[in-house]
């Protein structure tokens, strides 16, 4: 499998391929924890927030939003202790990013946190890891300690007043985890249910207090915005989307791996076909899912030809989403009603069941697939499965319910020869 | 009507509540830091349900009780958040459980034929356990391990890009 950066000097994952990069000895000789000291010499918490403001940075988790907008949300002159946490819960199908960063640059994502926690006044903060990935809450708990014995947790960090401790938390396989509120719920030991919105997490997050839940990705990004400064982070790629993306690259490829690219790579062609090394066994792309599982099918006449950049906007024309960048690559040979059915599956078993329409919905999306699928299916099932699909977007607390409709939404749309196939059955239940 | 309500008056033997589990110093000791790490000891309920079932196999009722003891909850509590992690088992479970993932990227890449062939070769079905207890089949979700697909995790460990000698080689190997 690749590791690395095309099209740009690999910022990310300038380390990962370094003999023992996980250690405290060879982050430092390449650059590391310079950025907080940086930090503490002479920036204020607002020239933090203000650097992350300019660069661009948007959340990588799948969401994109501005993470320097993120952090100022958090009233300064709250009482109430502040909170820190990273969402390591890395669920969403397709995308594997950042299981690589905490294997193998785990002190890039300890200097973020210490970043984010100095800006926002944080003194205990957590990383969620979801409960799957333990070898890598061993290797986190690792370099905590090497941090620790160097003077970089605790009280008086860099003989400064700054004083932050950060621990790993470890979730126990549920995707719904990965959405911030059901996590910070997850974290203080109920069951992973999200939270109504407002109040937001910024105001009101973990033990009822200002928190501020960043990807993995995203907050392993911090150190190089405060080194380089924010606007030259920015200008690695464009001016809505800043930086570099990791992009988690799996399927019909011949080449799959974690890619860093600049943020407005063009284009998307030239990316599955030279920098991912072609299509398998040389059979045709059919599609694409661009964003991990809950972004929208693309078809293979969306990308060929169609210079897609790979940004925010670039991928909203071209009708689909960045999301958390899982780039799921389909061959001639992938029937999309198959793959539809195996992710509606998914989100079924992943629904928390906390709101009715997506506890329901994806039962019944389920459902019904599986008549189809048994020699049941009737030709108006394509318009019943979009309707059901109306009766979920927009209507539960958190995205899942969007995230089960909208693959649905695209693959009848885009594929209904895939679809049309299998409804002219009986209509009576499968065996 | 009476007659319902006979029948749901409650059993006339008196019912047990099991005496809590008991660790070794070192586990306790373990939890201790485990529970150092929050302003609230509730947030301790999933590490210290790992150590429970590390220890006991699984999460037993004993360990529950033991459970709702040491984070001051009451033992309805600790199911209902056991009951909603897929990964904390509340029944016994194979000494090595094999966890295939079937999400997308895993079955184009052929997790479908990596299930089959652990099926036949222990002789169970997907959710069973072998008769001596060694192994558990389970087909999961995506395990984050898509571009080095099909795979497996059992119990922690992840195996990756596998084939069927592969597979052969990792079962065939563990003590």
């Amino acid at each position: 499998m690749f590791i690395g950066a095309i099209g740009c000097e690999p910022l990310q994952l300038r380390r990962v391929h370094l003999e023992r990069s996980r250690t405290i000895d060879v982050y430092r000789r390449n650059g590391g924890y310079e950025a907080i000291k940086k930090v503490l010499d002479s920036l204020s918490p607002d020239d933090v927030i203000s650097e992350v403001k300019k660069s661009g940075l948007r959340g990588r988790g799948g969401a994109g939003f501005p993470t320097g907008m993120k952090w100022s949300f958090v009233p300064k002159d709250s009482p109430k202790a502040k909170y820190v946490v990273c969402n390591a819960d890395e669920s969403e199908p397709g995308t594997f990013k950042d299981r690589y960063l905490l294997e193998r640059d785990p002190h890039m994502l300890i200097e973020g946190m210490l970043i984010a926690a100095y800006a926002l006044g944080a003194r205990t903060n957590y990383i969620y890891t979801r409960g799957e990935y333990k070898y890598l809450i061993d290797i986190m708990d690792v370099a905590l300690d090497e941090a620790r014995a160097a003077g970089l947790l605790g009280e008086k960090i860099l003989g400064t007043n700054f004083a932050c401790d950060i621990y790993t938390h470890t979730g126990a396989g549920a995707y719904i985890c990965g959405e911030e509120t059901a996590l910070l719920s997850s974290l203080e030991g109920f069951r992973g249910h999200p939270r109504m919105k407002p109040p937001f997490p910024a105001i009101s997050g973990l033990y009822a207090s200002p928190t501020v839940v960043n990807n993995v990705e995203t907050l392993t990004a911090v150190p190089d915005i405060i080194k380089m400064g924010g606007e030259a982070y920015q200008k690695l790629g464009t001016e809505k989307s800043g930086g570099t993306k990791l992009w988690s690259v799996s399927g019909h490829v011949n080449r799959p791996g974690v890619y860093e690219l600049p943020m407005g790579y063009d284009d998307m062609e030239k990316f599955i076909m030279e920098d991912c090394r072609g299509m398998l066994n040389n059979k045709q792309l059919k599609a694409v899912i661009p964003g991990g599982s809950s972004v929208y099918i693309m078809r293979a006449d969306q990308i060929i030809g169609k210079d897609v950049r790979m940004d925010y906007d670039g991928l909203v024309a071209a009708g689909s989403m960045v999301g958390s960048g899982g780039f799921i690559v389909m061959d001639e040979t992938v029937d999309v009603f198959e793959s539809t059915k195996n992710l509606t599956e998914f989100y079924k078993h992943e629904s928390c069941g906390w709101c009715t329409p997506c506890r329901e919905g994806t039962d019944w999306l389920v459902k019904i697939f599986k008549r189809i699928d048994g020699g049941g299916g009737r030709p108006e099932d394509a318009r019943l499965l979009l309707d059901l699909c109306d009766n979920i977007e927009g209507k539960s607390f958190c995205p899942l319910g969007d995230a089960a409709a909208w693959p649905i939404q695209s693959a009848v749309k885009r594929f209904p020869e895939d679809f049309e196939k299998h409804l002219s059955g009986n209509g009576q239940p499968g065996k | 009507m009476a007659e319902v309500l006979v029948k749901i008056q409650p059993p006339d033997h008196p019912v047990h509540m099991p005496e809590p589990a008991v660790f070794s110093p070192q586990v306790e000791a373990e939890i201790d830091r485990h529970l150092a790490k929050y302003p609230i000891k509730r947030s301790a309920i999933l590490p210290l349900m790992f150590i429970v079932q590390r220890e006991r196999g699984y999460l037993d009722p004993p360990g529950v009780q033991y459970l709702a003891n040491r984070l001051q909850l009451r033992v309805t509590d600790i199911w209902e958040v056991a009951t909603f992690y897929s990964m904390i088992h509340t029944k016994s479970i194979g000494k090595y459980h094999i966890q295939v993932c079937k999400t997308l990227s895993c079955k184009i890449m052929g997790a479908g034929k990596i299930t089959k062939y652990c099926a036949d070769k222990l002789g169970i079905n997907v959710g069973e356990t072998t008769a001596d207890g060694r192994f558990s089949l389970s087909e999961v979700e995506c395990l984050g391990s898509c571009g080095t697909a099909p795979m497996f995790q059992i119990n922690f460990d992840y195996h990756e890009n596998l084939t069927t000698e592969k597979i052969d080689q990792i079962l065939d190997s563990l003590p």
